[in-house]
């Protein structure tokens, strides 16, 4: 008997309701980059401000002579500054190859001929990136808010800065999604996860060199526009508090930020498709 | 859903009608009208004909300039998930998705057209037995032969049990043992596992092997149709003929006189007479122009005269 006739059983199993694949496509996604040793030594030491920050909230609680150290605004302001660092090198090693790869093997006609949608795709493969990276930044942030709660004994501190948990969860937020759309779609751009790693980290470093070259030689701090990043950072700066110079130039920042995720949307909507129609 | 749910849709056929298919202004389907029935259906044509565009345009993964399609009663422009949850489809280009074993590559398949987990990974092992690759699956997928592609391919299409397959030149690159291997399994899907199977293919041995039924698209558009075995009678008579002399000319005269005849200049014809006429007119036309029949035998009809006359092939 040829070995096919041994296996193949019609199926007469349950079926799952439809609209719950981008969870089995993140899911899948965020299994394989757990695999990843180096991937996950990333993922640890992007928790070591976290440790440091945790630190400094316990002695500035307990130890009167080190009340210098207790929490601020700032400290999480600080600490969601210095993740920036974190969330650059995890957007790249985890999402430069979200979909390039999957071009490179010719995967979105195998995915997009099953029961799922563009947007079922784009939606897990975006999550996959996006819990990575509010793994470093909304979580450590508000266990730190967390921590300090159980460091002092009350919730004065939380009380008295009533804008803290929703500047953080904004933030984080603006940050994530910054980083996963562009990541997204840049990866969508190229059959190559290191062309998309190289445009993403040009992206990012080659507009903030420029940027600070311009505002440095000019004086004129609206040059900042041209940087995503630095953009985020000058709504991230007000979002903690710290009054905008100007601002216009902030009403500007958010409308540049959306146009920026715009653009993600529109590249995606052209990019993400099981067959290459070339007119 | 369960199977017995799906047993009460009693239409399992594919419907297209006027369906127009644009590449910008290129129109790789014009004005398509065809049905295709239940069992192993061979779609046919050249390269360039619009057999991959049909197959595409059937999952909803393109959209039609005109006309409508059904897919096992439903309509594919307004349920287009629920015709691709009922379906599987082996494209014809290398596919895989990267970095994973050919079961956890199956399974994942099955989880996306919408299996529970644990019975994705179950089907993944039977589907990988089934089509050979039981003993390579745990294997990554990346260092599979162009072979073995093909078969988890097929693998991952069967994986959530559809009740339609489309098969994009599933044999593409395969060696002799394993096209046979291939089409021996095509041919066993479609008449023991009771899934209807479109064949898109432009080897005529494999779609003769394997189906009983053909489409013929040509530049687009519907050239024949029908069951094999009635496309084969309705060719007539055949003879393979080979001639010394100006063969161009002598094909040209056989066409005025009223007979089909195609075939490459310097390989044999093949010539069709209706029952009516006999076939020593050919040797009278022979003598008028001054050409000597060398060689004049009687043959089967096969589906390459099927296919040479619907694509109306001359020398």
């Amino acid at each position: 008997m040829p070995i096919h006739d041994q296996g193949y059983q019609r199926y007469s199993g349950d079926r799952t309701p439809r609209g719950r694949a981008w969870w089995v496509i993140a899911r899948t996604g965020i299994i394989d980059r757990l695999r990843r040793r180096r991937f996950l030594a990333l993922l640890l030491f992007a928790w070591s401000p976290f440790v440091v920050h945790a630190v400094q909230l316990y002695l500035g609680a307990t130890i009167v002579r080190a009340a210098f150290l207790a929490a601020t605004e700032e400290t999480f302001h600080t600490f969601l500054s210095q993740q920036r660092l974190f969330v650059f090198f995890i957007t790249i090693y985890a999402g430069a190859g979200l979909i390039a790869s999957d071009r490179q093997s010719n995967a979105l006609q195998i995915y997009l001929s099953k029961p799922i949608t563009r947007h079922d795709y784009i939606g897990g493969k975006m999550l996959t990136l996006a819990l990575f990276l509010a793994g470093v930044t909304w979580v450590p942030a508000m266990l730190l808010l967390l921590l300090q709660f159980l460091f002092s004994g009350s919730l004065d501190f939380v009380v008295s800065h009533p804008r803290l948990v929703p500047a953080i969860t904004l933030a984080s937020t603006l940050h994530v999604a910054l980083a996963v759309m562009t990541m997204v779609a840049l990866s969508s751009l190229s059959r190559s996860r290191r062309f998309a790693a190289m445009l993403y980290a040009g992206l990012v470093i080659f507009a903030g060199a420029l940027d600070g070259l311009l505002e440095r030689t000019t004086g004129n701090p609206a040059w900042v526009l041209i940087s995503p990043q630095n953009t985020l950072l000058l709504i991230t700066d007000a979002l903690f508090g710290e009054t905008p110079e100007n601002a216009a130039l902030l009403a500007l920042a958010v409308a540049m930020l959306a146009g920026v995720l715009a653009a993600c949307v529109f590249i995606l909507e052209r990019r993400v498709r099981a067959v290459d129609v070339v007119a | 859903m369960t199977r017995s749910d799906r047993s009460d849709r009693s239409d399992r056929s594919v419907v297209l009608e006027n369906v127009t298919v644009k590449y910008g202004r290129h129109e790789a389907l014009r004005d398509v009208s065809v049905v295709f029935p239940t069992g192993a259906i061979g779609l046919l044509g050249p390269n360039g004909a619009g057999k991959s565009t049909l197959i595409k345009v059937l999952l909803g993964l393109l959209p039609p300039a005109n006309g409508r399609m059904r897919v096992l009663g439903y309509d594919v422009s307004e349920s287009p998930l629920a015709v691709r949850a009922r379906v599987g489809y082996v494209p014809e280009s290398d596919a895989h998705i990267p970095g994973m074993t050919a079961v956890s590559f199956v399974a994942y398949c099955g989880e996306l057209a919408g299996l529970p987990r644990a019975n994705a990974m179950q089907r993944a092992h039977e589907v990988l037995f089934y089509v050979g690759l039981g003993e390579a699956r745990y294997r990554n997928v990346e260092t599979y032969s162009t072979g073995m592609k093909q078969r988890i391919k097929l693998a991952q299409a069967l994986v959530h049990d559809p009740e339609l397959l489309f098969l994009d030149e599933p044999t593409n690159g395969m060696d002799p043992k394993g096209r046979d291997e291939m089409l021996a399994l095509v041919r066993d899907i479609a008449t023991t596992k009771d899934i209807t199977l479109i064949l898109s293919s432009h080897l005529l041995p494999d779609v003769e092997f394997a189906c009983d039924h053909v489409v013929v698209l040509h530049k687009g558009a519907v050239a024949a149709q029908g069951p094999i075995a009635t496309l084969k009678r309705a060719s007539g008579r055949v003879f393979e003929l080979r001639v010394k002399g100006d063969e161009v000319r002598f094909a040209e005269a056989m066409r005025a006189e009223g007979l089909e005849c195609h075939g490459e200049p310097g390989d044999a014809m093949r010539v069709y007479l209706s029952e009516d006429r006999s076939p020593q007119l050919l040797f009278q036309l022979a003598e008028r122009h001054g050409v000597q029949v060398r060689h004049l035998r009687a043959s089967v009809p096969s589906l390459e005269d099927v296919f040479a006359r619907a694509l109306g092939e001359e020398i």
